[in-house]
Parts: C-alpha cells; sequence; structure tokens
C-alpha cells in the first residue's frame, strides 16, 4: 500500500514515468479480477465473460464522450441526451447498463451450473464482442479514440500523475465495499450457495436470486474498471469484449487465490509484471508463464495469497 | 381428534418407466414421530424428496396443515415450515459449526439482501446459534470447521442445522447413518427429546432407534406402502414380516 503510494515520486524521480502508466493499467485489472473473484471465487460462478462488462464500461466511457465531442445526441427517446464528459457521471450510466446487461444475461446463464456456465456467459460476451465490431459508428473493429480522459472537477485527469491516484483511490473504496460484501449476511449466503446450494435451498434460501445478485454486482465493478480503462488508454476497441481477456482475469484470479479479495489484487499485480518482465526478454512469454500458472494450481490450491497467509501463521 | 400435518395423496414418482413411489399415502399426525422404513431401493428417499419439494411427484399430491404444496419449490416448503436433514451429510465443511447453524437460521429471517453490517457481529443469529449448538452439545465445537468435526458430530449439526427456525415438520433421512451403536444411542435420545414439539418422520434403517423412537410405522416395499401401525402392529403383520424384518431375522 505504502508502495503503491509512493511509488509514483520515485518514478518521477528517476524519469521512468512509464511506470506509473502500467502501474495505473495493473490497478484498474485488480480491480476488474476483484469483480471476478466475488463470483467465482465466492460464489463459484465461473463466468467466462466476465470481459464484457469491462468492454461495456468502456465502450459507455468512449461513447458519451465521443457524442459531447461531436456534437450529436446519444438518443432522443425518450427523452434527450447528449452524452458526457463528466467520469462520475460516467460512472453511474456504466453500472446502470452493465447491471441491465446483467441481469438480462444472468436470468438465463443462472439457470445452468458448472460447464454450461462457462459456455453460455462466453457466448453471450461473444455475442457483445460481435455487437461492437458491427457497429460501424462507433469504429466497429478498429475502435473508437476518445477525445481526452474523462473530467472530474478540481482536478486534471489527463495529468497520469493525477490519474494513478484516482485509479489507487477507487481501487482501494473497491476492496473496502467487497470486503464489506463478501463478510455481510449477503456474502456468507453466497458462500453457502457455493459450498451446497441444494442444501441452501432445503434450508429455505431462494438461491436463485441471491446468486444474480451477486453476478450483477460483480458486473458493475467490472463495469467501473472498464471505464477506467477506457480513459487511461484514451481508446477502446471490440477487444475489450473478448474471452482473452475474461481468460486473464480468471488466471489472475486463480494464481492470487480463489475466494479472497487481496488474492485478487495480488493475482493481478503478479500476473501483469511477469507478462511485463517476460515480455522485455521475449515474445513467447506466455511459454514460461504457463508452467507457472500450473505449479501454482498444483502446489497451491488457495494461489499466492493462501501461500503468504500460511507463511504468515506458521510464524506465529 | 387427531391432526395431519403433512399427508400425500396417491403420490407416484416414476423414472423413465421404473416406479420408484407408487400411490404413497402417507399421513404425519402432529407431534408424531413417525418412522418410514423399507429394503434398500424402496423408495424412502425419494418420498422425503417429494414430501420436501427437491423432486416433482409424475402423480399424485403434497399437503401441508391441508393446504396443497405440490407445486411449492423446496426453499417455500422449507420457509413455510418443512424441514429435511440429509442421508449424506450436508453441512457447510468450509465453516465454523456457529456459521453452519447461524445460517440455518438466517433462513428463516425474511430475506438476506443485506450488505453492509458485519454478520459475524449480528448478536441476534449468533445467540440463536448458540443455543442450537448446546442442545446437541455441540458448544465446545462452535468455533471449529464443520469439515473437522468427528462423523457423529457432524450427523448432530446435520439434524441441528434442520431446526433452526422452528419448524412444524422435520424429515430426517437417516439420521444415525454411519455413526456407531454409542452415537446412534445418544442421537436417539436427543430425538426422543424433541417428541411432542415437532412432527417427525424418520427414515431410519437402525431398528433398535426404529423400535425406541416411533409412535407409528410405515412400511415401504418396491415403493408402494403394504403397512402402516403402531411398533407391535408392525411387528406382528405378517406382510411386513415376509417382505422385510423376515429377511433380515432369518
Amino acid at each position: 500500500m505504502i508502495v503503491l503510494i509512493l511509488l509514483p515520486f520515485v518514478a518521477e524521480a528517476v524519469d521512468e514515468s512509464y511506470v506509473i502508466s502500467s502501474m495505473t493499467r495493473i490497478m484498474i485489472f485488480a480491480m476488474a479480477a476483484v469483480s471476478l473473484d466475488l463470483i467465482v471465487g465466492y460464489g463459484a460462478m465461473v463466468s467466462f465473460g466476465h470481459a464484457a462488462f469491462v468492454g461495456l464500461g468502456a465502450y459507455v466511457a468512449a461513447i458519451l464522450s465521443f457524442h459531447i465531442n461531436d456534437g450529436s445526441a446519444v438518443f432522443n427517446f425518450p427523452f434527450s441526451f447528449d452524452g458526457s464528459n463528466n467520469l462520475f457521471l460516467i460512472l453511474i450510466v456504466a453500472i446502470f447498463v452493465a447491471a441491465i446487461v446483467a441481469a438480462l444475461t444472468g436470468l438465463i446463464s443462472l439457470r445452468t451450473h458448472g460447464i454450461h456456465f462457462i459456455m453460455i456467459t462466453l457466448a453471450f460476451a461473444q455475442m457483445l464482442y460481435y455487437l461492437f465490431i458491427s457497429l460501424d459508428t462507433y469504429g466497429g473493429e478498429d475502435g473508437l479514440l476518445m477525445p481526452g480522459r474523462n473530467q472530474v472537477p478540481f482536478i486534471d485527469t489527463a495529468d497520469d500523475f493525477t490519474f494513478y491516484y484516482l485509479c489507487l483511490l477507487i481501487l482501494v473504496v473497491y476492496i473496502f465495499l467487497s470486503r464489506r460484501l463478501v463478510n455481510s449476511q449477503f456474502g456468507r449466503v453466497i458462500r453457502g450457495c457455493k459450498l451446497n446450494e441444494k442444501r441452501m435451498q432445503s434450508l429455505g434460501f431462494n438461491t436463485y436470486w441471491y446468486r444474480l445478485t451477486a453476478y450483477i454486482i460483480a458486473a458493475t465493478g467490472a463495469a467501473v474498471a472498464g471505464v477506467l480503462l477506457a480513459n487511461k488508454t484514451e481508446f477502446v476497441d471490440p477487444g475489450l469484449f473478448s474471452w482473452h481477456l475474461s481468460g486473464e482475469l480468471l488466471v489472475m484470479v486463480i494464481l492470487g487465490g480463489l475466494g479472497s479479495i487481496y488474492g485478487a489484487v495480488i493475482g493481478a499485480f503478479v500476473y501483469l509484471l511477469l507478462e511485463q518482465v517476460l515480455s522485455a526478454y521475449t515474445e513467447h512469454w506466455m511459454f514460461f508463464l504457463g508452467p507457472f500458472l500450473i505449479l501454482v494450481v498444483i502446489y497451491a490450491r488457495h494461489g499466492i495469497y493462501g501461500v503468504l497467509q500460511n507463511k504468515v501463521l506458521s510464524n506465529d | 381428534m387427531t391432526e395431519v400435518v403433512l399427508h400425500t395423496e396417491n403420490l407416484c414418482k416414476n423414472y423413465a418407466g421404473l416406479a420408484a413411489n407408487t400411490n404413497v399415502n402417507l399421513q404425519l399426525i402432529k407431534g408424531e414421530i413417525h418412522a418410514l422404513i423399507g429394503p434398500n431401493g424402496a423408495g424412502k428417499s425419494t418420498a422425503i424428496a417429494q414430501l420436501s419439494g427437491e423432486l416433482s411427484p409424475s402423480s399424485g399430491s403434497v399437503y401441508f396443515n391441508g393446504a396443497e404444496v405440490t407445486d411449492k419449490p423446496v426453499f417455500d416448503r422449507a420457509t413455510m415450515g418443512i424441514s429435511r436433514s440429509f442421508q449424506v451429510t450436508s453441512v457447510f465443511d468450509e465453516m465454523t459449526v456457529l456459521e453452519n447453524l447461524a445460517l440455518a437460521v438466517q433462513a428463516h429471517q425474511g430475506h438476506s439482501y443485506f450488505f453492509w453490517a458485519a454478520i459475524n457481529k449480528n448478536r441476534k443469529l449468533n445467540q440463536q446459534a448458540c443455543e442450537l449448538a448446546s442442545q446437541f452439545g455441540l458448544e465446545q465445537h462452535q468455533k471449529l470447521l464443520a469439515g473437522a468435526l468427528a462423523h457423529g458430530e457432524k450427523r448432530q449439526l446435520e439434524v441441528a442445522m434442520t431446526l433452526a427456525g422452528n419448524p412444524q415438520v422435520l424429515l430426517l433421512d437417516e439420521p444415525m447413518a454411519g455413526i456407531g451403536p454409542g452415537g446412534s444411542k445418544e442421537l436417539t435420545q436427543l430425538l426422543d427429546g424433541l417428541r411432542g414439539r415437532y412432527s417427525i418422520l424418520l427414515v431410519e434403517h437402525d431398528m433398535d432407534a426404529v423400535f425406541a423412537l416411533a409412535d407409528r410405522i410405515s412400511v415401504l416395499v418396491y415403493g408402494e406402502i403394504i403397512a402402516t401401525g403402531t411398533v407391535d402392529e408392525i411387528r406382528n403383520n405378517e406382510k411386513v414380516q415376509q417382505a422385510y424384518l423376515g429377511h433380515s431375522e432369518n
């Protein structure tokens, strides 16, 4: 934490400002990983389409600022909406859109379990992927360039330094909220659904609606990460919806340790840092990361965070 | 006048042409312990699953306090007051004993869409969970993960969870399964202590426990109830001796 607060100053001092940029990216992915862990780790809903919500958030940011720049309306019915460049408004819209899409897709996909759930979430994400490829107004396959970062009153988001702290703040708040969630009454119900859904039903829980609610909550987190990601790169493309990103998010969560918020954060950091370091040496960095992942899965069932936790416990 | 809490009318369940239950008419009288016995594969678990709502019958109906509940899903019946335990222990291994019980209590206190307050500091929930734990002699294990309990203790937790929220009907599917003679005596005493407060349908293979506990017994053979009566009536019933008890004594 302290490292993250001080890092930009160090980077600035040694004139390595790309570090700020790449750490911002990692923090955004950490958020997406935490949101995925809420359903995969705590609720045993292995979604292979989580990137769809990251993509939706990103496109909300890009489309709304595209229209404000372009001067055209996003839609005219039932009321006229000209788009926006206000980050807070965009976050709210993104959360809203992700929640609706998650509710609609979740209503169907949560009727299934296990491998079927994986396939159906993947299918929905691919549908969105092709939908956005076909939207020529918004760049189609080429993606959409943002006119600049969305604005927040009183601070200059265009400055990478400031934007870094904004992302850090949002990540910290998000981790805090997620921890409240998993330790709440609702959180325990979701854990129960993961451990033994049949028993939960026989105890009197209508598990379907609890799982759907969790699914929607996770989607909104991913959408927030998407908005930040679009703002970071100032560019969006349909690749954000693709199963590659969904898969990467799953790898981060599994690497860090399923079912722990900090684990997801650690997983995102380790995965993306390794990617950066290894790709500096070889184009085929996946070749080296793969075995590492296999080792973690075989020898550390609870991921890197689980290993760290055991170390702390055995030191006591 | 006896009051019937739960009853079925011509309950049938077929699995791809195989009849697991045929015209089962079962009456659970308020406050009684009613044992449902029968050889392996007689359809006892199928019957319980239809009473609890996990399986829907091929034909026939289930009534709870006179109202039809045939189409009610399992979680609705649970909150109405029909609670069940499982033959295969179904406790939450990765949660503590107290968390297991608190979760069972939570199910009966309205919805659980509370996202903010920490659950482990919920006094009301923890207190009720503690009471259940001490009722079943699990108070010294409260903080233990359920997965770390001995088999007999797990079975007790399994039954304890069904008592959360004061149900009217308990459907106990082989509560004594695999716990040995000592544990089974202990659990028999515990269940005896519940007599009168709940209406209990007990599926059990342990005949000592059945004869010690049951007010009435129904015998299920090949999916059909061939006799219902008091312990003595069932012991002296020729059909039952032939079909079931006779085999085990010879």
